[in-house]
């Protein structure tokens, strides 16, 4: 049932990033080229996801326990620090170079275009680097 | 349909995926710390790699369904793949999250250290596209 869930979850996820064009490289870029021809479509993408969760996201954690898990598996972290930062400034740097963040980098791999597995494979990478980084 | 209507569809579909998976299974819908527990081989594992293969097919059906074709792909050159998705891959691990990890389930929880994630890479994404566009004319 709990496996059931995560797949159906995945789908919707999915679709609705097809829907919203953030599948498309030069709509995000368009999105992100504020000083330019700027394109606002995918500010309605964020807007509509984040009225979602901030209504529904207090009622869901007013409960004891998820419906199928023992327990709410959230972050813990608080700080604001120069890692979160760092991080952040380093994503939104990559993002801005070739329009995927990584949900629509792997919602785009089944268009078969190579680039996007390579963005992936690179992704991928990137994240065992920095995981090794934070590790030492 | 009005201007706008589909992304603002796609946005709720999305915030739709990110409240189920909160209620079911007590999981935050950030795609990095999903692939990231995925790869990594966390325990408790099933759930990550069903919730990865809808969403690499969830695509696949809309178009299918509705006929809408695929996004023309980038005009940009492989490298620009790889060291963007280098940059991704490394920010987001550093930074613990991404536009959905951060922007739509952390903004959800009103979690300050998310709010400020998404602003610092909003802008940087901006940044960079100004940069790279309109100070040095492409890359």
């Amino acid at each position: 049932m709990r496996n059931m869930i995560a797949l159906l979850c995945g789908l919707v996820f999915g679709v609705g990033l097809a829907v919203s064009g953030m599948t498309d490289t030069a709509k995000v870029l368009g999105f992100l080229d504020v000083f330019g021809n700027w394109m606002p479509d995918l500010a309605f993408v964020m807007g509509g996801a984040v009225c979602v969760t901030l209504l529904a996201f207090p009622l869901v954690l007013r409960r004891a326990k998820p419906l199928l898990s023992a327990r709410f598996s959230l972050p813990v972290t608080k700080a604001i620090d120069s890692r979160l930062l760092g991080g952040a400034v380093i994503f939104g740097i990559g993002w801005g170079i070739y329009g995927y963040c990584p949900g629509p980098a792997l919602s785009a791999l089944l268009y078969l275009d190579y680039k996007t597995a390579v963005f992936v494979t690179a992704m991928l990478v990137g994240m065992a680097l920095a995981n090794r980084i934070d590790s030492t | 349909m009005l201007p706008y209507t589909t992304p603002l569809i796609g946005g709720l579909l999305i915030g739709a995926s990110a409240v189920a998976l909160l209620l079911f299974l007590g999981r935050i819908a950030g795609i990095s710390g999903i692939v990231w527990g995925a790869v990594s081989a966390q325990p408790d594992n099933s759930w990550r790699w069903l919730f990865i293969l809808g969403l690499l097919v969830g695509p696949l059906l809309y178009h299918s369904a509705t006929g809408t074709p695929y996004p023309v792909p980038s005009a940009l050159q492989w490298w620009h793949a790889a060291i963007g998705g280098l940059l991704v891959g490394f920010g987001v691990k550093l930074g613990s999250g991404c536009t959905s990890g951060h922007g739509v389930c952390g903004i959800g929880r009103r979690s300050p250290r998310s709010i400020v994630a998404t602003v610092v890479f909003m802008t940087c994404g901006i940044a960079t596209v100004t940069v790279v566009r309109h100070v040095l004319g492409g890359l």
